[in-house]
């Protein structure tokens, strides 16, 4: 690892005068820390978001649930006011990575990252969240950008993700058995008449898929996906799973998240 | 360049000047010379290196030292009684030979007290998803799981009094 400077700021504030040139902000570090182990990142300044105490935490009101930047995974998964909002926002958390892991990662620094892999960015989009940073809001479908680029400007801090809730939603996801992120992961919300769904691992980023948002709107159930053939086009191929082995899984994790919503 | 870090380590205070790049898992072994704590993929895959974190296992490979500024650390060095009486979730892995090689034992137990801690009865199933971050290469984990049920019985019928 290359060295820098450590700052410790205890406000936003504080931390958005710091983040400048080559500085990064640093949350649980569970991707950052190993990225710069590997120089793939080599900061000047660290700017730890761990002593700001408003960036955590977690909010609900029965139309949104707001997650603090800095509010970890475990804390999503065993929040009793998610599980009752959004029960598959609260599984999904607990699908991350491993306990350790889950212990530390940020739900802010998880989308701020967008690994094309990942499991926050497919439930930001699907529960059509809004991102609030210190410099204003995004809609989730302008947020994410393809391969771990977001919307973001350098230097602008992610605040809190509110999610609306949904009438009924689930998460399926095909693991990579060694690293645990997603094959292929299907995030399907129904907010009665709408519906959305977003797919991770598949592609070089997140992305909605509109054939299935249409059919599961005229008929929320199994069979209105089951049919739709995925096109393997722009989808990854690498070491772990073809492109078409990708899109076939796509069609069978939707099956399944419409199946667990409706139980 | 140097900062100062202040955390309390096995019960003790512990402050050093260290390089801003200081690794928490390198503070640990290096600075307090506490080698129990292993480091065996450096990666975050393999959970060698787990310690407590106010209460909660975390990698310390995959953190910073700073990132524990001010926090409450356990290794596994602090889990027996001071007279040298085991740990429940110890004496598990001992009784029901959890253990070959030994290297990826501290990580183990210290993942398995705080899993313990939230599932006084737990099932294979939940301890095998506990364990998804803890790699081991010689056991097969047939008997960590084993142990870490024993164990976890042990810790509550310990806490029951
Ligand atoms: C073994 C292992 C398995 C994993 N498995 C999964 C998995 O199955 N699914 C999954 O989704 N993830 C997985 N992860 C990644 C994990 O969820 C990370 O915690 C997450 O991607 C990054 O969150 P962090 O809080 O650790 O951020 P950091 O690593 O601290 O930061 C990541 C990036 O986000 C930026 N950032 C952080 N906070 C903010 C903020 N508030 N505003 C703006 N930018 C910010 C940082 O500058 C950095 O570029 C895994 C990680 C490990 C080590
Ligand atoms: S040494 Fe930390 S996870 Fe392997
Ligand atoms: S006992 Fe040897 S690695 Fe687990």
């Amino acid at each position: 690892m290359h060295a820098f400077k450590y700052h410790r700021p205890a406000s936003i504030d504080a931390a958005a005068a710091l983040a400048k040139g080559e500085a990064k902000l640093l949350a649980g570090g569970q991707s950052l820390v190993q990225a710069m182990k590997l120089r793939l990142a080599s900061p000047s300044d660290i700017i730890d978001l761990g002593a700001i105490k408003s960036l955590a935490g977690i909010k609900s009101d029965g139309k949104t649930v707001t997650i603090g930047a800095m509010t970890r995974h475990a804390e999503v998964n065993h929040s009793a006011d998610v599980k009752k909002a959004i029960p598959a926002l609260a599984a999904m958390a607990g699908m991350i990575g491993d306990r350790q892991v889950r212990a530390m990662g940020t739900c802010g620094g998880s989308i701020a990252n967008n690994d094309p892999a990942a499991d926050y960015p497919a439930a930001v989009l699907a529960l059509n969240a809004t991102i609030t940073t210190n410099k204003g809001r995004h809609e989730a479908d302008k947020f994410f950008k393809g391969m771990f680029d977001t919307a973001l400007q350098p230097g602008e801090i992610v605040t809190s993700v509110s999610f609306q809730v949904p009438k009924r939603a689930a998460y399926m996801k095909f693991k990579n058995p060694a690293s645990r992120f997603a094959i292929v992961g299907v995030f399907v919300a129904d907010f009665g008449g709408m519906v959305r769904v977003a797919v991770t691992g598949a592609g070089p980023g997140v992305f909605r898929q509109p054939e299935m948002e249409k059919a599961l709107a005229a008929k929320f159930a199994p069979e209105s996906v089951a049919n739709i053939k995925v096109k393997q086009d722009g989808l990854n191929t690498d070491l772990h799973a073809s492109a078409e082995y990708r899109a076939h899984l796509v069609t069978v994790m939707a099956k399944r998240a419409v199946e667990a919503a409706l139980k | 360049m140097s900062v100062k870090v202040s955390l309390k380590v096995n019960g003790k205070p512990a402050t050093a000047e260290v390089e801003e790049r200081t690794l928490l898992v390198t503070f640990i072994r290096e600075t307090l010379r506490l080698t129990g704590t292993h480091v065996g993929c450096d990666t975050a895959q393999c959970g060698a290196c787990t310690v407590s974190m106010n209460g909660k296992a975390v990698k310390s490979c995959s953190m910073l030292a700073m990132q524990a500024e001010g926090a409450d650390i356990t290794t596994i060095e602090g889990v027996a009684k001071a007279d040298g009486t085991l740990h429940p979730m110890q004496a598990a892995f001992k009784e029901h030979h959890g253990l070959q090689c030994g290297f990826c034992t501290p990580g183990m137990v210290m993942n398995a007290i705080d899993f313990a801690n939230s599932h006084a009865n737990p099932s294979e199933q939940e301890i095998r998803e506990a364990l998804e971050g803890n790699l081991c290469r010689c056991t097969g984990y047939h008997n960590i799981v084993k142990a870490i049920g024993a164990g976890a019985k042990a810790m509550a019928a310990a806490a029951a009094g």
